[in-house]
Protein backbone atom coordinates (compact mmCIF):
# COMPACT_ATOMS: atom_id res chain seq x y z
CA UNK A 1 0.00 0.00 0.00
CA UNK A 2 2.47 2.40 0.74
CA UNK A 3 6.08 2.48 -1.00
CA UNK A 4 8.44 4.93 -0.14
CA UNK A 5 12.08 4.80 -2.09
CA UNK A 6 14.71 6.85 -1.11
CA UNK A 7 13.17 9.58 0.58
CA UNK A 8 15.12 12.40 1.65
CA UNK A 9 14.47 16.21 2.80
CA UNK A 10 16.78 18.72 2.97
CA UNK A 11 16.17 21.85 5.39
CA UNK A 12 18.52 24.12 4.55
CA UNK A 13 22.08 22.32 4.44
CA UNK A 14 20.98 19.72 6.93
CA UNK A 15 19.55 16.61 6.12
CA UNK A 16 16.70 16.07 7.68
CA UNK A 17 15.92 12.79 5.95
CA UNK A 18 18.24 11.17 4.33
CA UNK A 19 17.42 8.32 1.24
CA UNK A 20 14.66 6.33 3.45
CA UNK A 21 13.27 3.40 1.95
CA UNK A 22 10.88 0.98 3.08
CA UNK A 23 7.35 -0.56 2.45
CA UNK A 24 4.14 -1.13 4.32
CA UNK A 25 1.26 -3.57 3.10
CA UNK A 26 -2.01 -4.02 4.10
CA UNK A 27 -2.37 -6.17 7.25
CA UNK A 28 0.90 -4.91 8.46
CA UNK A 29 1.29 -2.13 11.34
CA UNK A 30 4.57 -0.37 11.39
CA UNK A 31 6.39 1.20 14.15
CA UNK A 32 8.38 4.08 13.62
CA UNK A 33 10.59 5.07 16.45
CA UNK A 34 13.73 7.29 17.03
CA UNK A 35 14.81 9.87 19.00
CA UNK A 36 13.87 13.19 18.86
CA UNK A 37 14.87 14.86 15.84
CA UNK A 38 15.36 11.89 14.29
CA UNK A 39 13.18 12.95 11.18
CA UNK A 40 10.17 10.69 12.04
CA UNK A 41 7.69 13.50 12.13
CA UNK A 42 8.88 15.10 9.15
CA UNK A 43 9.24 11.45 6.74
CA UNK A 44 5.38 11.36 7.98
CA UNK A 45 4.77 14.88 6.79
CA UNK A 46 5.97 13.61 3.45
CA UNK A 47 4.06 10.61 3.11
CA UNK A 48 1.09 12.32 4.01
CA UNK A 49 2.05 15.17 1.09
CA UNK A 50 2.09 17.73 3.55
CA UNK A 51 5.90 18.82 2.65
CA UNK A 52 7.06 17.78 -1.00
CA UNK A 53 10.31 15.27 -0.45
CA UNK A 54 13.54 17.01 -1.77
CA UNK A 55 13.93 13.90 -3.48
CA UNK A 56 12.77 10.21 -3.24
CA UNK A 57 9.39 8.91 -4.09
CA UNK A 58 6.63 7.77 -2.17
CA UNK A 59 3.34 5.84 -3.33
CA UNK A 60 0.40 5.20 -1.85
CA UNK A 61 -1.94 2.41 -3.38
CA UNK A 62 -0.19 3.26 -6.41
CA UNK A 63 -0.54 6.94 -6.67
CA UNK A 64 2.40 9.12 -6.43
CA UNK A 65 1.74 11.62 -3.44
CA UNK A 66 3.34 14.35 -5.72
CA UNK A 67 2.31 13.98 -9.12
CA UNK A 68 -1.22 12.85 -8.06
CA UNK A 69 -1.73 14.19 -4.39
CA UNK A 70 -6.00 14.08 -4.23
CA UNK A 71 -6.21 10.19 -4.84
CA UNK A 72 -3.40 9.28 -2.82
CA UNK A 73 -4.78 11.65 0.09
CA UNK A 74 -7.84 10.35 -0.27
CA UNK A 75 -6.62 6.51 1.01
CA UNK A 76 -5.03 7.97 3.61
CA UNK A 77 -5.84 9.18 7.23
CA UNK A 78 -3.63 11.45 8.72
CA UNK A 79 -2.74 12.31 12.89
CA UNK A 80 -0.32 14.77 13.04
CA UNK A 81 1.75 15.56 15.91
CA UNK A 82 0.21 17.09 19.22
CA UNK A 83 -3.60 16.59 17.43
CA UNK A 84 -4.27 19.92 16.18
CA UNK A 85 -7.88 20.47 15.71
CA UNK A 86 -10.09 23.91 15.48
CA UNK A 87 -10.79 25.16 19.05
CA UNK A 88 -14.05 26.92 18.44
CA UNK A 89 -15.97 24.02 17.06
CA UNK A 90 -17.77 21.53 19.16
CA UNK A 91 -16.52 17.72 18.53
CA UNK A 92 -19.59 16.78 16.10
CA UNK A 93 -18.91 19.77 14.18
CA UNK A 94 -15.17 19.36 13.89
CA UNK A 95 -16.08 15.57 12.76
CA UNK A 96 -18.45 16.29 10.33
CA UNK A 97 -16.25 18.96 8.58
CA UNK A 98 -13.54 16.33 8.32
CA UNK A 99 -16.36 13.90 6.88
CA UNK A 100 -17.49 16.66 4.21
CA UNK A 101 -14.11 17.45 3.37
CA UNK A 102 -13.57 13.37 2.56
CA UNK A 103 -16.78 14.16 0.06
CA UNK A 104 -19.21 11.66 2.95
CA UNK A 105 -22.66 13.34 2.67
CA UNK A 106 -25.81 13.09 4.02
CA UNK A 107 -26.23 9.67 5.47
CA UNK A 108 -23.11 8.72 4.78
CA UNK A 109 -21.73 11.35 6.78
CA UNK A 110 -23.68 10.79 9.80
CA UNK A 111 -22.84 6.99 9.89
CA UNK A 112 -19.48 7.71 9.57
CA UNK A 113 -18.89 10.21 12.14
CA UNK A 114 -21.22 7.64 14.72
CA UNK A 115 -18.86 5.30 13.54
CA UNK A 116 -15.99 7.00 14.60
CA UNK A 117 -17.37 8.35 17.62
CA UNK A 118 -17.92 5.47 18.94
CA UNK A 119 -14.68 3.84 18.25
CA UNK A 120 -12.80 6.96 19.91
CA UNK A 121 -15.39 6.83 23.28
CA UNK A 122 -16.20 10.79 22.66
CA UNK A 123 -20.26 10.29 23.04
CA UNK A 124 -19.73 12.15 26.36
CA UNK A 125 -18.17 15.42 24.90
CA UNK A 126 -20.06 15.22 21.29
CA UNK A 127 -21.76 18.60 21.58
CA UNK A 128 -18.83 20.27 23.85
CA UNK A 129 -16.61 23.09 22.04
CA UNK A 130 -13.13 21.68 21.56
CA UNK A 131 -11.28 23.94 23.53
CA UNK A 132 -13.04 23.16 26.62
CA UNK A 133 -11.74 19.52 26.42
CA UNK A 134 -9.01 18.25 28.25
CA UNK A 135 -6.43 16.80 26.10
CA UNK A 136 -7.04 12.98 26.01
CA UNK A 137 -10.38 14.37 24.15
CA UNK A 138 -8.41 16.50 21.99
CA UNK A 139 -6.01 13.56 21.45
CA UNK A 140 -9.22 10.92 20.13
CA UNK A 141 -11.34 13.58 18.38
CA UNK A 142 -8.15 14.57 16.32
CA UNK A 143 -7.99 10.92 15.87
CA UNK A 144 -11.46 10.43 15.18
CA UNK A 145 -10.99 12.62 12.06
CA UNK A 146 -8.01 10.52 10.86
CA UNK A 147 -10.52 7.42 10.49
CA UNK A 148 -13.55 9.03 9.78
CA UNK A 149 -13.47 7.79 5.79
CA UNK A 150 -12.34 4.21 7.07
CA UNK A 151 -9.29 4.75 4.96
CA UNK A 152 -6.97 1.92 3.91
CA UNK A 153 -3.82 3.66 5.10
CA UNK A 154 -3.42 5.02 8.28
CA UNK A 155 -0.69 7.51 9.39
CA UNK A 156 -0.36 8.37 13.31
CA UNK A 157 2.21 10.64 14.33
CA UNK A 158 2.57 9.79 17.91
CA UNK A 159 -1.33 8.44 18.79
CA UNK A 160 -0.70 8.11 22.40
CA UNK A 161 1.48 10.50 23.45
CA UNK A 162 -0.10 13.00 26.06
CA UNK A 163 -2.88 9.90 27.08
CA UNK A 164 -3.45 8.24 30.29
CA UNK A 165 -2.34 4.65 30.39
CA UNK A 166 -6.21 3.71 30.25
CA UNK A 167 -6.26 5.77 27.01
CA UNK A 168 -3.30 4.54 25.63
CA UNK A 169 -4.35 0.81 26.20
CA UNK A 170 -7.39 1.92 23.94
CA UNK A 171 -5.96 3.19 21.39
CA UNK A 172 -3.20 0.48 21.01
CA UNK A 173 -6.04 -2.00 20.79
CA UNK A 174 -7.75 -0.07 18.39
CA UNK A 175 -4.71 0.04 16.28
CA UNK A 176 -3.64 -3.06 16.46
CA UNK A 177 -7.27 -4.02 15.16
CA UNK A 178 -7.17 -1.82 12.56
CA UNK A 179 -3.82 -2.73 11.62
CA UNK A 180 -5.46 -6.77 10.59
CA UNK A 181 -7.18 -4.87 7.18
CA UNK A 182 -5.12 -1.68 6.92
CA UNK A 183 -1.66 -0.47 6.71
CA UNK A 184 -0.20 1.74 9.16
CA UNK A 185 2.63 3.46 10.32
CA UNK A 186 2.56 4.85 13.66
CA UNK A 187 5.80 6.70 15.55
CA UNK A 188 6.42 6.60 19.17
CA UNK A 189 8.90 6.86 21.80
CA UNK A 190 7.20 3.88 24.15
CA UNK A 191 9.08 0.93 23.39
CA UNK A 192 6.37 -1.43 24.86
CA UNK A 193 3.87 -0.07 22.37
CA UNK A 194 5.98 -1.42 19.63
CA UNK A 195 5.76 -4.86 21.37
CA UNK A 196 2.41 -4.97 22.20
CA UNK A 197 1.30 -3.37 18.43
CA UNK A 198 3.43 -3.28 16.02
CA UNK A 199 4.08 -6.21 13.39
CA UNK A 200 7.12 -4.57 12.17
CA UNK A 201 9.36 -1.51 13.42
CA UNK A 202 11.71 0.87 11.84
CA UNK A 203 13.95 2.63 13.96
CA UNK A 204 15.74 5.92 12.24
CA UNK A 205 18.19 8.04 14.00
CA UNK A 206 19.53 11.23 12.15
CA UNK A 207 17.39 10.85 9.21
CA UNK A 208 18.19 6.99 8.11
CA UNK A 209 16.93 3.76 8.71
CA UNK A 210 19.02 2.08 11.17
CA UNK A 211 17.21 -0.99 12.17
CA UNK A 212 14.14 -2.63 10.61
CA UNK A 213 12.77 -6.11 11.25
CA UNK A 214 9.95 -7.30 13.41
CA UNK A 215 10.02 -6.45 17.05
CA UNK A 216 11.64 -9.77 18.20
CA UNK A 217 14.14 -9.77 15.58
CA UNK A 218 15.10 -6.34 16.50
CA UNK A 219 15.26 -7.68 20.17
CA UNK A 220 17.28 -10.51 19.27
CA UNK A 221 20.04 -7.89 18.03
CA UNK A 222 20.38 -6.94 21.93
CA UNK A 223 23.52 -8.07 23.99
CA UNK A 224 20.94 -9.61 26.93
CA UNK A 225 18.91 -11.88 24.09
CA UNK A 226 20.07 -15.34 24.88
CA UNK A 227 21.53 -14.86 28.03
CA UNK A 228 20.13 -16.97 30.32
CA UNK A 229 19.26 -15.72 34.25
CA UNK A 230 19.65 -18.36 36.61
CA UNK A 231 18.30 -17.56 40.02
CA UNK A 232 19.01 -20.49 43.28
CA UNK A 233 18.04 -20.77 46.77
CA UNK A 234 20.74 -21.39 48.86
CA UNK A 235 23.67 -20.95 47.01
CA UNK A 236 26.50 -17.75 46.98
CA UNK A 237 26.78 -15.97 44.06
CA UNK A 238 30.48 -16.86 43.72
CA UNK A 239 29.89 -20.59 43.88
CA UNK A 240 26.81 -20.02 41.20
CA UNK A 241 29.57 -18.37 39.15
CA UNK A 242 32.06 -20.92 39.62
CA UNK A 243 30.76 -23.95 38.59
CA UNK A 244 29.11 -23.01 35.95
CA UNK A 245 31.76 -20.81 33.90
CA UNK A 246 32.94 -24.92 33.66
CA UNK A 247 29.72 -25.79 31.42
CA UNK A 248 30.75 -26.22 27.80
CA UNK A 249 29.64 -22.63 25.62
CA UNK A 250 29.75 -20.58 28.75
CA UNK A 251 31.15 -17.51 27.40
CA UNK A 252 30.92 -15.19 30.68
CA UNK A 253 28.49 -15.43 33.74
CA UNK A 254 27.59 -12.31 35.52
CA UNK A 255 26.51 -11.79 38.73
CA UNK A 256 23.59 -9.86 39.13
CA UNK A 257 22.20 -10.56 42.54
CA UNK A 258 24.57 -11.54 45.60
CA UNK A 259 22.48 -12.63 48.55
CA UNK A 260 22.74 -15.70 50.57
CA UNK A 261 19.18 -16.78 50.40
CA UNK A 262 18.89 -16.12 46.61
CA UNK A 263 21.45 -15.46 44.55
CA UNK A 264 20.95 -14.77 40.66
CA UNK A 265 23.41 -14.60 37.96
CA UNK A 266 23.17 -14.30 34.66
CA UNK A 267 25.22 -16.56 31.80
CA UNK A 268 25.72 -15.75 28.71
CA UNK A 269 26.37 -18.52 25.98
CA UNK A 270 29.08 -18.06 23.24
CA UNK A 271 26.44 -18.01 20.96
CA UNK A 272 23.45 -17.67 20.23
CA UNK A 273 22.00 -20.40 18.92
CA UNK A 274 23.45 -22.47 21.93
CA UNK A 275 21.56 -20.73 23.91
CA UNK A 276 18.92 -23.47 24.41
CA UNK A 277 21.40 -26.21 24.59
CA UNK A 278 23.16 -24.53 27.32
CA UNK A 279 19.96 -24.01 29.36
CA UNK A 280 19.49 -27.71 28.88
CA UNK A 281 22.68 -28.42 30.70
CA UNK A 282 22.24 -26.10 33.44
CA UNK A 283 19.54 -27.97 34.47
CA UNK A 284 21.60 -31.29 34.63
CA UNK A 285 23.82 -29.23 36.65
CA UNK A 286 21.08 -27.63 39.35
CA UNK A 287 20.37 -31.86 39.37
CA UNK A 288 23.72 -33.10 40.50
CA UNK A 289 24.14 -29.97 42.92
CA UNK A 290 20.78 -31.09 44.39
CA UNK A 291 20.29 -27.18 43.75
CA UNK A 292 16.98 -25.43 44.27
CA UNK A 293 16.06 -23.66 41.70
CA UNK A 294 13.68 -20.44 41.74
CA UNK A 295 13.91 -19.08 38.07
CA UNK A 296 15.76 -20.15 35.01
CA UNK A 297 14.42 -18.88 31.45
CA UNK A 298 16.29 -17.59 28.78
CA UNK A 299 16.04 -13.82 27.73
CA UNK A 300 14.26 -12.32 24.92
CA UNK A 301 16.45 -9.25 24.93
CA UNK A 302 15.35 -6.13 25.53
CA UNK A 303 14.08 -3.02 22.89
CA UNK A 304 15.02 -0.61 25.17
CA UNK A 305 18.86 -1.72 24.90
CA UNK A 306 18.61 -2.16 21.10
CA UNK A 307 17.49 1.09 20.44
CA UNK A 308 19.89 2.81 22.68
CA UNK A 309 22.94 0.79 21.09
CA UNK A 310 21.62 1.88 17.80
CA UNK A 311 20.86 4.94 18.41
CA UNK A 312 23.53 5.93 20.50
CA UNK A 313 26.70 4.11 19.42
CA UNK A 314 29.32 6.76 21.11
CA UNK A 315 27.45 6.58 24.51
CA UNK A 316 27.04 3.10 24.14
CA UNK A 317 30.97 2.32 23.45
CA UNK A 318 31.94 4.74 26.79
CA UNK A 319 28.64 2.58 28.74
CA UNK A 320 30.81 -0.98 27.66
CA UNK A 321 34.39 0.57 28.97
CA UNK B 1 -15.78 15.58 -5.12
CA UNK B 2 -15.73 18.72 -6.80
CA UNK B 3 -14.46 21.78 -6.15
CA UNK B 4 -17.74 23.89 -5.62
CA UNK B 5 -18.45 21.33 -2.75
CA UNK B 6 -15.11 21.59 -1.35
CA UNK B 7 -15.00 25.20 -1.35
CA UNK B 8 -18.42 25.29 -0.17
CA UNK B 9 -18.04 23.70 2.90
CA UNK B 10 -14.47 24.93 3.77
CA UNK B 11 -16.67 28.27 3.18
CA UNK B 12 -19.36 27.25 6.00
CA UNK B 13 -16.65 25.77 8.56
CA UNK B 14 -14.92 29.32 8.43
CA UNK B 15 -17.85 31.50 8.98
CA UNK B 16 -19.43 29.45 11.55
CA UNK B 17 -15.76 30.04 13.92
CA UNK B 18 -16.61 33.79 13.08
CA UNK B 19 -20.14 33.56 15.00
CA UNK B 20 -18.67 30.85 17.20
CA UNK B 21 -16.74 33.39 19.24
CA UNK B 22 -17.52 36.64 20.08
CA UNK B 23 -15.48 38.24 17.46
CA UNK B 24 -18.14 38.84 14.69
CA UNK B 25 -20.18 40.63 16.82
CA UNK B 26 -18.04 42.74 18.71
CA UNK B 27 -16.60 43.61 14.80
CA UNK B 28 -20.54 44.27 13.84
CA UNK B 29 -21.14 46.37 16.57
CA UNK B 30 -17.70 48.23 16.08
CA UNK B 31 -17.94 48.92 12.47
CA UNK B 32 -21.46 49.81 12.89
CA UNK B 33 -20.70 52.62 15.30
CA UNK B 34 -17.76 53.71 13.23
CA UNK B 35 -20.20 53.72 10.25
CA UNK B 36 -22.24 55.90 11.70
CA UNK B 37 -20.48 58.38 13.63
CA UNK B 38 -18.18 58.77 10.37
CA UNK B 39 -21.31 59.41 8.32
CA UNK B 40 -23.00 62.06 10.82
CA UNK B 41 -20.67 63.51 12.92
CA UNK B 42 -17.45 63.83 10.81
CA UNK B 43 -18.89 63.17 7.43
CA UNK B 44 -21.43 66.48 7.69
CA UNK B 45 -24.26 64.27 6.36
CA UNK B 46 -26.94 66.75 7.27
CA UNK B 47 -24.70 69.86 6.53
CA UNK B 48 -24.11 68.37 3.22
CA UNK B 49 -28.32 69.22 2.51
CA UNK B 50 -27.94 66.60 -0.52
CA UNK B 51 -29.82 63.37 -0.53
CA UNK B 52 -26.43 60.92 -1.01
CA UNK B 53 -24.88 58.36 0.73
CA UNK B 54 -21.73 60.52 0.00
CA UNK B 55 -20.76 61.34 3.32
CA UNK B 56 -20.92 57.70 4.37
CA UNK B 57 -19.10 55.82 1.35
CA UNK B 58 -16.23 58.42 1.67
CA UNK B 59 -14.95 57.29 5.21
CA UNK B 60 -14.86 53.28 4.00
CA UNK B 61 -11.31 53.05 2.91
CA UNK B 62 -10.24 54.40 6.42
CA UNK B 63 -12.84 52.77 7.89
CA UNK B 64 -11.69 48.84 6.17
CA UNK B 65 -8.02 50.21 6.77
CA UNK B 66 -8.20 49.09 10.65
CA UNK B 67 -11.07 46.79 10.20
CA UNK B 68 -10.81 44.46 7.19
CA UNK B 69 -7.23 42.97 8.66
CA UNK B 70 -8.52 42.15 12.20
CA UNK B 71 -10.97 40.28 10.22
CA UNK B 72 -8.56 38.83 8.08
CA UNK B 73 -5.34 38.39 10.27
CA UNK B 74 -6.32 35.18 11.37
CA UNK B 75 -6.86 33.76 8.32
CA UNK B 76 -3.53 31.87 7.97
CA UNK B 77 -1.73 32.55 10.95
CA UNK B 78 -4.26 30.98 13.37
CA UNK B 79 -4.17 27.61 11.04
CA UNK B 80 -0.22 27.85 11.36
CA UNK B 81 -0.06 28.48 15.06
CA UNK B 82 -2.62 25.93 16.24
CA UNK B 83 -1.27 23.25 13.55
CA UNK B 84 -4.48 22.69 11.85
CA UNK B 85 -3.32 23.78 8.21
CA UNK B 86 -1.01 20.58 8.46
CA UNK B 87 -4.35 18.82 8.53
CA UNK B 88 -6.18 20.74 6.59
CA UNK B 89 -4.02 20.31 3.54
CA UNK B 90 -3.64 16.53 4.01
CA UNK B 91 -7.12 16.76 2.98
CA UNK B 92 -8.03 15.49 -0.56
CA UNK B 93 -8.25 19.18 -1.66
CA UNK B 94 -6.25 21.63 -3.43
CA UNK B 95 -4.70 24.24 -0.85
CA UNK B 96 -6.49 26.61 -3.81
CA UNK B 97 -9.53 25.59 -3.01
CA UNK B 98 -8.58 26.26 1.00
CA UNK B 99 -7.77 29.22 0.06
CA UNK B 100 -10.63 30.43 -2.17
CA UNK B 101 -12.71 28.75 0.78
CA UNK B 102 -11.47 31.20 3.32
CA UNK B 103 -11.21 34.33 1.50
CA UNK B 104 -14.55 33.98 0.88
CA UNK B 105 -15.86 33.36 3.69
CA UNK B 106 -14.29 36.57 5.48
CA UNK B 107 -15.62 38.19 2.15
CA UNK B 108 -19.35 37.21 2.95
CA UNK B 109 -18.95 37.87 6.75
CA UNK B 110 -17.58 41.59 5.52
CA UNK B 111 -20.63 41.52 3.02
CA UNK B 112 -23.02 40.85 6.10
CA UNK B 113 -21.37 44.03 8.20
CA UNK B 114 -21.88 46.03 5.14
CA UNK B 115 -25.43 44.94 4.31
CA UNK B 116 -26.40 45.90 7.73
CA UNK B 117 -25.82 49.18 7.02
CA UNK B 118 -28.87 49.81 5.23
CA UNK B 119 -30.96 51.87 7.67
CA UNK B 120 -28.54 54.37 6.65
CA UNK B 121 -29.79 54.02 3.02
CA UNK B 122 -33.31 53.81 4.26
CA UNK B 123 -33.27 56.98 6.16
CA UNK B 124 -31.54 59.26 3.36
CA UNK B 125 -34.31 57.38 1.29
CA UNK B 126 -37.02 58.86 3.64
CA UNK B 127 -35.20 62.19 3.75
CA UNK B 128 -34.77 63.07 0.47
CA UNK B 129 -34.92 60.95 -3.04
CA UNK B 130 -31.51 59.97 -3.29
CA UNK B 131 -30.68 58.13 -6.88
CA UNK B 132 -30.90 54.54 -5.76
CA UNK B 133 -28.21 53.51 -8.63
CA UNK B 134 -25.48 55.66 -7.24
CA UNK B 135 -26.12 53.93 -4.00
CA UNK B 136 -26.06 50.78 -5.20
CA UNK B 137 -22.84 50.99 -7.54
CA UNK B 138 -21.16 52.81 -4.32
CA UNK B 139 -22.37 49.69 -2.10
CA UNK B 140 -20.77 47.14 -4.36
CA UNK B 141 -17.81 49.52 -5.05
CA UNK B 142 -17.12 49.47 -1.18
CA UNK B 143 -17.63 45.24 -1.47
CA UNK B 144 -14.68 45.09 -4.10
CA UNK B 145 -12.45 47.49 -1.59
CA UNK B 146 -12.96 45.22 1.24
CA UNK B 147 -12.23 42.55 -0.98
CA UNK B 148 -8.89 43.68 -2.05
CA UNK B 149 -7.83 44.98 1.87
CA UNK B 150 -9.02 41.02 3.04
CA UNK B 151 -6.96 39.81 0.08
CA UNK B 152 -3.98 41.65 1.00
CA UNK B 153 -4.63 40.55 4.91
CA UNK B 154 -5.24 36.96 3.26
CA UNK B 155 -1.65 37.34 2.01
CA UNK B 156 0.05 39.09 5.25
CA UNK B 157 -1.82 36.38 7.27
CA UNK B 158 0.13 33.62 5.40
CA UNK B 159 3.49 35.08 6.53
CA UNK B 160 3.58 34.81 9.67
CA UNK B 161 1.96 32.37 13.07
CA UNK B 162 1.51 35.88 14.59
CA UNK B 163 -1.29 37.97 14.29
CA UNK B 164 -0.20 40.70 15.65
CA UNK B 165 2.46 40.78 12.97
CA UNK B 166 -0.07 39.85 10.15
CA UNK B 167 -2.38 43.02 10.94
CA UNK B 168 0.64 45.32 11.05
CA UNK B 169 1.74 44.11 7.89
CA UNK B 170 -1.84 44.32 6.34
CA UNK B 171 -2.48 47.50 7.16
CA UNK B 172 0.86 49.12 6.42
CA UNK B 173 0.04 47.96 2.71
CA UNK B 174 -3.34 48.90 2.62
CA UNK B 175 -2.62 52.50 3.48
CA UNK B 176 -0.10 52.51 1.25
CA UNK B 177 -2.78 51.43 -1.44
CA UNK B 178 -4.88 54.36 0.21
CA UNK B 179 -2.48 57.14 0.27
CA UNK B 180 -1.19 56.36 -3.32
CA UNK B 181 -4.21 58.27 -4.82
CA UNK B 182 -4.53 60.37 -1.70
CA UNK B 183 -4.76 64.38 -2.60
CA UNK B 184 -2.25 65.43 -0.02
CA UNK B 185 0.13 62.92 -1.22
CA UNK B 186 -0.63 63.21 -5.04
CA UNK B 187 -0.33 67.02 -4.49
CA UNK B 188 2.89 66.80 -3.07
CA UNK B 189 4.14 64.57 -6.10
CA UNK B 190 2.82 66.86 -8.14
CA UNK B 191 4.93 69.64 -6.98
CA UNK B 192 8.27 66.83 -6.12
CA UNK B 193 8.22 65.93 -10.04
CA UNK B 194 7.99 67.76 -13.31
CA UNK B 195 6.31 64.45 -15.07
CA UNK B 196 2.68 64.60 -14.21
CA UNK B 197 2.81 60.85 -15.38
CA UNK B 198 4.44 59.67 -12.73
CA UNK B 199 1.53 60.97 -10.28
CA UNK B 200 -0.93 59.40 -12.97
CA UNK B 201 1.12 56.05 -12.47
CA UNK B 202 1.39 56.24 -8.93
CA UNK B 203 -2.51 57.13 -8.41
CA UNK B 204 -3.40 54.81 -10.59
CA UNK B 205 -2.38 51.97 -8.01
CA UNK B 206 -4.48 53.37 -5.40
CA UNK B 207 -8.05 52.36 -4.30
CA UNK B 208 -9.25 55.93 -4.08
CA UNK B 209 -8.57 56.30 -7.21
CA UNK B 210 -10.49 53.70 -8.20
CA UNK B 211 -13.45 53.93 -5.47
CA UNK B 212 -14.09 57.28 -6.60
CA UNK B 213 -15.68 56.21 -9.69
CA UNK B 214 -17.93 53.73 -7.98
CA UNK B 215 -19.51 56.48 -5.86
CA UNK B 216 -20.44 58.53 -8.43
CA UNK B 217 -22.35 55.88 -9.92
CA UNK B 218 -20.21 54.82 -12.81
CA UNK B 219 -19.51 51.26 -13.46
CA UNK B 220 -15.84 51.38 -14.91
CA UNK B 221 -14.35 48.11 -16.45
CA UNK B 222 -11.18 49.38 -15.33
CA UNK B 223 -11.98 49.83 -11.64
CA UNK B 224 -13.00 46.24 -11.81
CA UNK B 225 -10.74 44.59 -13.14
CA UNK B 226 -8.15 46.56 -10.84
CA UNK B 227 -10.31 45.68 -7.59
CA UNK B 228 -10.25 42.03 -9.03
CA UNK B 229 -6.40 42.19 -9.80
CA UNK B 230 -5.83 42.53 -6.39
CA UNK B 231 -7.65 40.21 -4.90
CA UNK B 232 -6.42 37.77 -7.76
CA UNK B 233 -2.85 38.71 -7.10
CA UNK B 234 -2.80 38.44 -3.41
CA UNK B 235 -4.57 35.11 -3.16
CA UNK B 236 -2.09 34.02 -5.97
CA UNK B 237 1.03 35.12 -3.39
CA UNK B 238 -0.63 33.80 -0.36
CA UNK B 239 -0.87 29.79 -1.99
CA UNK B 240 2.88 30.69 -2.97
CA UNK B 241 3.99 31.80 0.49
CA UNK B 242 2.09 28.67 1.99
CA UNK B 243 3.89 26.66 -0.94
CA UNK B 244 6.96 27.65 0.14
CA UNK B 245 6.62 27.47 3.88
CA UNK B 246 5.85 23.57 3.35
CA UNK B 247 8.46 23.32 0.72
CA UNK B 248 10.85 24.41 4.29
Amino acid sequence: MIKVQNLTKAFGTKLAVNGVSFSVERGEVLGFLGPNGAGKSTSMRMITGFIPPTSGSVTVGGHDIVENPIPAKRLMGYLPENAPSYHDMTVHGFLAFAAELRGLQGDARKRAVNRAVEMCFLEGVLHQSIETLSKGFRHRTCFAQSIIHDPDVLILDEPTDGLDPNQKHEIRTLIRRMGEKKAIIFSTHILEEVESVCSRAIIIDRGRVVANGTPSELKLRSELAGAITFKVVGVSAQDLKDKTSQINGVRKTLVVKDDPSVSTVRIYPSSKPETEALAQSLGQLALREKWVVQDLHIEEGRLDEVFRTITLPETGQEGQK
Amino acid sequence: MNSVSVIKTITKRELSGYFASPVAYVFIVIFLLLAGFFTFMAGGFFERNEASLMSFFLWHPWLYLFLVPAVGMRLWSEERRLGTMELLLTMPITPWQAIVGKFLASWLFLALALALTFPVWMTVSYLGSPDHGVVMTSYLGSLLLAGAYLAISCMTSAMTRNQVVSFILSVVLALFLILAGWPPVTKLLDQVSENPRLVETVAAFSVMTHFEGFQKGSLDLRDIVFFAAIIGFSLFTTSIIIRSHRAG
